[in-house]
Parts: structure tokens; C-alpha cells; sequence
């Protein structure tokens, strides 16, 4: 019997080197004849580059190189990893991203300049005394200035600052579904700019080694493969096998760490060139304007109904920043990853999205957890949540209403994608049981009583992770296939090394994998090491995002050890003298079945090291295998959240009373973990609704450039939070498991500002933008003018 | 550059420093305790809290040369000396108060602090308040601030009190 296998709460292994001090993150890194990089960073949002003066700065002290625009002619841009395609049938806008500024800035953190010095603050020190001719162009900083006609451009080739214009969706179908509506709901929304913020600060180390000309690039990465892959083919024309990427430990990443940035290119670069190893590390401020942001939609809806509440036809407008550049996967997160889930949870037999790409004078846009699917989350039920109430019935009963039945899976929706498996109404009612749905006009009343404002808000989702079907990314525009890959190593003492593609950083891969290998080898937990994070050892892989790591990487885990059994079994049925197909695999034993013969997985393991009575004839020694696992489908999490907030209407505070969620995300192999996964995604999607926004002025300054001035949240913001599961198995992988990675910070947005709206009832109030900030919330209470007894 | 000396987790340490030298760049770049973590440039985080003279402090917003004299605790000074670890570290883990570790040594050392401070007795409410100066971006600090509630007893060797309403 495994006893930490599937199902357990296992501790985690990785905890004891985090609690101690003794974790290896990429800062806390150094290599032998270390130099520092600091990088000078445009402070004006456009401008042309006239001169930048280093003769100055190469004279101070402790200076090793300087390197400017001029200097990366030869090499590669930046590449774009998402390619889309317009109404048109042309390719988006894909302007030259330069590693360091050519000719141009185009954001407040456009790096033009590295300094390498012996020192971090000799890097500073002469960085000052380069001095920068650059003439102030105009520059646009939100969607709406970038689209005006004779708005400044951003790129000369993108006309009108678009970068494309897509469409999805049978328009013909929709409008005939409007046609025929009893009633049609139009809401407009925008979801708010934000800064992921991970609580590590980016940072990386070049390093080049003369004797076998081989580049290392230690970074902070969710996905080292992709890095090696993006900077080595499209930017610096290094062959794989002469450049190793290491994400070592990686303090979060949400996102923002799956990118290929500039400093990493610039840093792998210029390490050849001074031939020392070059580290780098952000700063707060830094992060700010150069780790790409995320969200930054404006969308007009509309949604038809007939007389009795069902959902005839949805219709969306988008506007989606891209920023000032192409960050890697950001084609993909308005249009492939946020249009398609604009069913949602519910049957509407016909859509139709229109997504325009804009780019500013901002920091790249870009995959923040969720990724497409918070907006078109927070889009479909906000204006589910108006609809009832413009058709005077239940936010409850309208949801049932037009839920996809359980019975109706595998389901078909009319954009694109095909749901394998889900329950709705199990999570729906499980959420309204776990959060006293029943209970709460009481609990209103006791808020009144006190002179607060109390309401409740009701999210249900279903989103599509387990990135994905290379075959289909492909003809959606990914430039990459989306596998991931696994190496088990069994050991001659039967000890098990696994290597995966997939990249943990925070999720608890040690532990959960060891549980999902545990199970299936039979070895016990403390047996088996998971590597990840280095492409020296790892042969190959995709990395982490888009709730993949299970899904997809654990199925090519299951593939490799499926393979593994396979050879056991081949070697025991040598041993035992008995035809493979008698060979049963269970518990860790090879036995002879209906017999008592067996062999234990450590005899076969040192079998196979040594091969003395071996089929050596038909079978190689050793015992290690590799599997590529390339998904069927995306997965499909789904379930509901449960928001209740408390408004103080003298100041517009809006507190969160308590928070209850109940997700289906397959097969759990870990609850403890998975509930931490939740927990912090609806920390992060509370912060979107009540707290965060990255605000630029409109000349292009980020004002909120600071944990001063950005509302990170805290502890005192955050109630306690309620996670329950109910489960129906993904049908297309070994698991059955889903992903859990982005879950929380999907649902939740909606719900909180639901729950907002429905606190303001009273006040005439049909939807608060986010961040419901005091200072919007107290706007609305105080213009509210009652209205006379007399109408 | 000034010559200081100070006591880092027991031991006795001297070091010549700039005078701009931070307490964190001092305890990271010259003594190599890579545990303390900066994850801001505005005291917002608290990824750098140490405890100096038994007071838990933003390394980040000290100067080395004001640690002069002081005596310092960092995480790697919280593991005893057989291994194991200090009641607030093994709730942490007990609770899965940690995901990606980056705030966890400054979140562990403000935690101590609070418990260390309220030997009346800690709210859930306390907890929250009491971890203002803390960032985490994972955990949505929910199991931190059960760790915090369960490491309390251990520290206190007693119940801990239940709050009147």
C-alpha cells in the first residue's frame, strides 16, 4: 500500500530548505570573476535616440564594458512566440523588438544601456554618467489615445497602432439570436492593467566558458527550455548544445517569468564578449516597468435573451493592449485564451467576439495568471448578474437556467472549443450550501443594523489549461509545440531520479510528483527526487503555465513509468521463468499471476545494472525512459465562487467578509496543495477586484511604479478562505487531473464585484469597474440622489 | 570604508563596509547568509526582516554600520543546532504557510516577533494586522496566519487564550 501516494497531504520536501535559509534562487548566486550589469532605462515613454554619450562612464571606476543599441546590431529581436492572424486574413503587426533601444524608446524602461562593472554600485555609479541626447516624441499611453485618428504611432509599420484585428464566432448566428431577443444587455467593462508582482524580482546571470565555448544563462524562468529555445534560434544564434539555461529556485512567477526578456539575451551576450560571468538583479522599481503586466481590456458586451431568461446570443468588442512591443505569448491571451471561453459555463448557442490588439507607449502586456480567461470570466458574469436583474429574476435561478447539463458533455460550444467533462451544478450547489447562500438576507440585516452595507456575489466559470494540443496550438498560431517531456531514471538500488520539462515555482512539484510516482512504482516518497529546472539535465520540455504541470507534464510522467513497467516486465517474466503477459505489476511487485512468485522493484531495478541473468539478447540493460506526452484537448476546471463583502457607506471601504469556493480541477493528488494553489489565487483575484491597478498618466508615466503606490494585498485584506472540490475526471489523460494553477484567480474577480454591485442595490448602482477602490465606491454612494416618493 | 563589528547569529563577525552599505547587502554580498531576500526598494515587503538586538527590523532599511555592536538573527540562526527546526518553522510547514519560499524567511521572522510580543494572546485579527509589513504573493495568507496561531502555544508553552468577542 502507498501510503503518500495520490490522495495525501504529503508535507512538503521543498519546505525545510525555504524555512531554513537555504534555498538557491538565481540572487542568491554567484560565479567565479563575477561582473554586475545595471541598466540604464528610458524615463520618457517615446523618444528618438540622438546620441548616448559613454565615454564618460567607461572612465569610472570599475568599469568593464559598456554596451549600447548600436552594439547588438547583428543579433536577433526579441521574438513574438503567438502569431495571429486579422479579419483580413493578414498577420498581425509584428514590429522589431531590439535587444537593447534602436533608434527609438518606446516605454519608460526601454533599457539603453548596460554598464558591466566589478560591482553592483560601480554598475550604478557610472550608468549616471552616461549622458543621453534623446528627443521627447509624443506618445500614447492608453487604448483609447493609441486609436484616435492621428494618434502618435507607436511603430511607424502599425498603422493606427493596431497590431491586429480578429474576429471569432458566427456572426451571421448572433444576430439573428438578437433579432428575436425578448430583451438585450449591454455592459460595458474594463479589466484593470496589473502588475504580477511576484515576490522575487527577476534576475539572471551570463556566463560563458571560454575552453568549451558553451553560454550558461542562469535565470529566473518558469520554463528554461523556452528560454534556450527563444534566445539561442531567434536571438543569438547559439546552438542548443552549447547553451544551458538554469532556473534554479524561482521566487513566484504568475506568469510574468515565462517570458523571454531582453536582459536575459543581453546578458548571455555580453558575457561572451567580456568573457566573465555578468549577474543582474531587478529592483522592485525595475520589475515594475519591465516585467510585462497583465490584463488591460476594454470590452463593450451585449447579451440577448428571450422571455423566459434563456441566453440567445452573446456578442463582444474587445480592446486589448499589447504594450509597446511583443512579449512573448501575448497575441494569444485576448483572442485563443479568453474569446473561446465566452460560453462560459452556459449553453448560448451562438458568439461572436471581435478583439482589436493596440499597442502603447507601456510595458509589454502580456500572460498574468489566468491569462484571457479572467476577462472573459469576469465579462460573462458581470453581465449575467445584470441581465437578472434587468429581467427581475434570480441571479440563481437565471444561472441553472442556462448551465450546460452534465449530461450534455462532451460538449461542442460555437467557439472552437470542446468541453470533455464537467459538472456545474455540482459545484453551484455545493458553493451556495458551503457559503449559507440560504442564510445571508439574515446576515444582511445584521450589517444593516450595524449602518453597513453587505452583498453577495456569484461567479461560476470554466476555463481551458493544460496547454495544449500542439496540433491545434499550431493552426491557432503557437509557434511551438506544447508537450512536455519526462525522464525517469530508476537507480541500480531502486531509487528514482524523475526529470521534468515542467518548472515549479511555488507549486510544490517535489512533493506532488513524488506522490503520482510513488503511487504508481510503488517506491516509497523519500525514494524519489524530482529535477526540474535546467536544460543540462533535463533532456527536454515546455515549463510551467497555464495550469499544465499535472496535465500534461504528470501524463508524460505516467507515459515514461508505463514504459518502465513494461521493461520490469519483461525482466521479471526472464527471471521467473513465465510469459510477460502473466505478469502483473502491483504495489511495487512483478508477480507471476495466480501464483506466489513475485520480485520486488529494487531486484528488478539491480537486474537490469546488472545484467548477469538477463534476456540480454532481446533487451538492452538499465532502466530509465523517456516520454514526450502531447494532450489530446485543453482541460476544462470549472466551479463556482461565493463572494461576501461588508461596505462602511460613510467611507466606501469595501471589506471581504468571507470567501467560498468549490472547484473541479480532476483528480487531487495533493489537497493540502491544492487548496494553497486556490487560496492564492483568490488572494490575487480579490487584489484585482478591490486593490490593484497599474496606472499610467497620459504621458505615458506609471504612477503606480511602486509597492508605495501599486496596492499589493495584504494580509489584513484577504478574509479567511473556504476551498471544497467535487470532481469529474478529465477524459483525455491518465490522470483525470485538470489544473488547479489559475482557478482562483478566474473565478473570483466577478464574484467580489458581484457581491459589491449587489451591496449597493440600494444606491442605483448597476456596475463598479475594477479596483472598487474606497474612493470610487464612497463616489457612487454620495452622487446617488434617491428618488421622490412621487415617481 | 568604515570597519564594523557586530554578532550574526552568535558568532562574532567584522567586515568592511561602505558607508552606504545596507544591513541586507552586508548579510547577502559579505557574509554570504543568502536567507534574508530583498523583494522591494520601499520597505513595503518585509522579504528582508531580520531581528537585531531582539527586535525584528527591515534589513533593507538599516545601514550595516548602524548594526555596529548589535547582535543579529537571521533565518539560518533559527534552526537549532541538531537540525531542527524553531516551532514557528515547523508550523509553517505543518500548515503549508509557504509555496514559492521568497517571503517565508521575512515572513518567519516578523511571525516570531508578533508571538514574542503578545504573550497575552493573539486574535486571528492580530495576526492579520500584525503582518502588515509583510508581503506574500502565494499563499493568500491564509495558512500563514494558522501557522502563526498554532506556532503561539509551542512559544508560549500554553493554550492559547480564545479572544472575547
Amino acid at each position: 500500500m502507498v501510503v503518500d501516494g495520490i490522495g495525501a497531504s504529503v508535507k512538503r520536501k521543498e519546505d525545510l530548505r525555504f524555512l531554513s535559509g537555504r534555498g538557491n534562487y538565481v540572487d542568491d548566486m554567484n560565479r567565479p570573476g563575477q561582473t554586475f550589469a545595471h541598466f540604464l532605462r528610458s524615463d520618457v515613454p517615446h523618444g528618438k535616440i540622438n546620441k548616448v554619450d559613454i565615454s564618460a562612464a567607461l572612465k569610472m571606476p570599475g568599469v568593464v564594458a559598456i554596451f549600447t543599441g548600436d552594439d547588438f546590431t547583428g543579433v536577433g529581436g526579441i521574438p513574438c512566440g503567438w502569431q495571429i492572424h486579422s479579419k483580413d486574413g493578414s498577420p498581425m503587426v509584428e514590429p522589431r523588438h531590439p535587444v537593447l533601444a534602436a533608434g527609438k524608446v518606446r516605454h519608460v524602461g526601454d533599457p539603453i544601456a548596460m554598464v558591466v562593472a566589478e560591482t553592483k554600485q560601480q554598475a550604478k555609479d557610472a550608468a549616471e554618467a552616461i549622458v543621453l541626447d534623446i528627443e521627447t516624441l509624443p506618445a500614447v499611453a492608453g487604448m483609447t489615445a493609441a486609436l484616435a485618428a492621428g494618434a502618435p504611432l507607436v511603430h511607424d509599420e502599425a498603422a493606427g497602432n493596431v497590431c491586429f484585428d480578429w474576429h471569432i464566432g458566427d456572426k451571421a448566428a448572433v444576430e439573428a439570436g438578437f433579432a428575436k431577443a425578448h430583451k438585450v444587455v449591454r455592459l460595458d467593462l474594463v479589466n484593470n492593467r496589473l502588475v504580477p508582482n511576484a515576490m522575487e524580482p527577476r534576475a539572471a546571470i551570463g556566463d560563458y566558458d571560454v575552453s568549451s565555448g558553451e553560454y550558461t544563462l542562469y535565470t529566473t524562468s518558469q520554463n528554461p527550455h523556452v528560454i534556450r529555445l527563444l534566445m539561442g534560434a531567434f536571438v543569438l544564434s547559439i546552438p542548443e548544445h552549447k547553451l544551458r539555461v538554469v532556473a534554479p529556485d524561482v521566487g513566484g512567477g504568475f506568469g510574468s517569468k515565462i517570458f523571454h526578456y531582453a536582459e536575459e539575451a543581453a546578458l548571455t551576450w555580453a558575457a561572451g564578449k567580456v568573457k566573465r560571468p555578468i549577474k543582474w538583479t531587478a529592483d522592485r522599481t525595475e520589475a515594475f516597468i519591465t516585467d510585462a503586466h497583465g490584463r488591460d481590456h476594454i470590452s463593450t458586451a451585449e447579451l440577448a435573451l428571450d422571455s423566459e431568461g434563456n441566453f440567445l446570443a452573446l456578442k463582444v468588442n474587445t480592446q486589448a493592449n499589447m504594450g509597446a512591443y511583443l512579449s512573448t505569448f501575448a497575441p494569444s491571451v485576448p483572442t485563443y485564451l479568453s474569446a473561446t471561453l465566452l460560453a462560459g459555463v452556459y449553453k448560448t448557442p451562438a458568439i461572436y467576439a471581435e478583439v482589436k490588439a493596440v499597442f502603447t507607449n507601456t510595458v509589454p502586456v502580456d500572460a498574468y495568471r489566468g491569462a484571457g480567461r479572467p476577462e472573459a470570466t469576469f465579462l460573462v458574469e458581470r453581465i449575467v448578474d445584470v441581465a437578472a436583474r434587468e429581467m427581475n429574476m434570480d441571479k440563481v435561478e437565471i444561472r441553472k437556467k442556462n448551465f450546460i447539463p452534465k449530461e450534455a458533455f462532451p460538449y461542442q460550444t460555437p467557439i472552437a472549443l470542446q468541453y470533455d467533462s464537467g459538472d456545474y451544478m455540482a459545484t453551484f450547489d455545493g458553493c451556495l450550501k458551503a457559503a449559507d447562500y440560504a442564510g445571508f438576507e439574515a446576515r444582511r440585516k445584521a450589517s444593516a443594523a450595524k449602518g453597513k452595507l453587505r452583498g453577495i456575489g456569484i461567479s461560476t466559470y470554466v476555463e481551458a489549461c493544460g496547454i495544449a494540443p500542439s496540433a491545434v496550438a499550431g493552426a491557432l498560431g503557437a509557434r511551438a509545440g506544447l508537450y512536455e517531456v519526462a525522464n525517469i531514471r530508476v537507480h541500480p538500488t531502486g531509487s528514482v531520479t524523475v526529470f521534468t520539462g515542467a518548472h515549479s515555482h511555488g507549486q510544490g512539484h517535489e512533493t506532488t510528483f513524488a506522490q503520482l510516482v510513488s503511487e504508481q512504482l510503488g517506491v516509497p516518497h523519500d525514494m524519489i527526487d524530482i529535477v526540474h529546472g535546467d536544460t543540462g539535465k533535463v533532456p527536454f520540455g515546455m515549463g510551467t503555465y497555464g495550469s499544465r504541470s499535472l496535465s500534461v507534464g504528470g501524463s508524460a510522467m505516467v507515459k515514461a513509468m508505463d514504459k518502465i513497467i513494461d521493461k520490469g516486465k519483461k525482466i521479471a517474466a526472464h527471471l521467473m521463468e513465465a510469459d510477460v503477459h502473466d505478469i502483473e505489476f502491483k504495489d511495487g511487485k512483478f508477480s507471476v499471476v495466480g501464483t506466489d512468485k513475485a520480485k520486488t522493484f529494487g531486484e528488478i531495478a539491480l537486474t537490469a545494472y546488472v545484467p548477469h541473468n538477463y534476456p540480454i539478447e532481446e533487451l538492452e540493460p538499465g532502466l530509465e525512459e523517456t516520454a514526450f506526452y502531447d494532450p489530446k484537448n485543453f482541460t476544462y476546471p470549472g466551479g463556482c465562487h461565493i463572494a461576501e463583502v461588508e461596505i462602511d457607506p460613510d467611507t466606501g471601504t469595501v471589506g471581504m467578509v468571507s470567501f467560498t469556493a468549490v472547484d473541479d480541477i480532476g483528480r487531487v493528488i495533493n489537497p493540502m496543495i491544492v487548496e494553497g494553489q486556490v487560496q492564492g489565487g483568490i488572494a490575487q483575484g480579490i487584489g484585482q477586484a478591490l486593490l490593484e491597478h497599474a496606472i499610467y498618466d497620459e504621458s505615458g508615466q506609471l504612477l503606480s511604479g511602486s509597492m508605495m503606490d501599486y496596492t499589493m494585498p495584504r494580509a489584513d485584506d484577504i478574509p479567511n478562505i473556504s476551498v471544497g472540490t467535487e470532481v469529474t475526471l478529465c477524459t483525455h489523460n491518465p490522470l483525470g487531473s485538470k489544473g488547479v494553477g489559475e482557478v482562483g484567480a478566474i473565478g473570483s474577480p466577478p464574484a467580489v464585484i458581484n457581491a459589491v454591485v449587489d451591496a449597493l442595490r440600494d444606491y442605483g448602482v448597476r456596475h463598479v469597474d475594477m479596483p472598487a477602490t474606497p474612493a470610487k465606491i464612497w463616489a457612487l454612494i454620495d452622487a446617488y440622489q434617491p428618488k421622490m416618493a412621487a415617481e | 570604508m568604515p570597519q564594523i563589528s557586530l554578532t550574526v547569529n552568535g558568532k562574532p563577525v567584522s567586515a568592511t563596509v561602505e558607508a552606504r552599505t545596507l544591513l541586507v547587502e552586508l548579510l547577502r554580498d559579505k557574509l554570504h547568509l543568502t536567507g534574508t531576500h530583498v523583494g522591494c526598494d520601499t520597505s513595503q515587503c518585509g522579504a528582508c526582516t531580520v531581528q537585531v538586538d531582539g527586535m525584528s527590523v527591515k534589513s533593507c532599511t538599516m545601514l550595516a554600520v548602524q548594526a555596529e555592536g548589535a547582535s543579529v538573527l537571521t533565518i539560518e540562526g533559527l534552526v537549532n543546532a541538531d537540525g531542527s527546526l524553531h516551532p514557528m518553522q515547523a508550523m509553517f510547514r505543518e500548515h503549508h504557510a509557504l509555496q514559492c519560499g521568497y517571503c517565508t524567511p521575512g515572513m518567519v521572522m516578523s511571525a516570531i516577533d508578533l508571538v514574542e510580543t503578545h504573550p497575552e494572546g493573539l486574535s486571528e485579527e492580530q495576526i492579520r494586522h500584525g503582518l502588515e509589513g509583510n508581503l506574500c504573493r502565494c499563499t493568500g495568507y491564509h495558512n500563514i496566519v494558522k501557522a502563526i496561531a498554532a506556532a503561539w502555544p509551542l512559544m508560549h508553552n500554553k493554550a492559547l487564550p480564545v479572544a472575547a468577542e
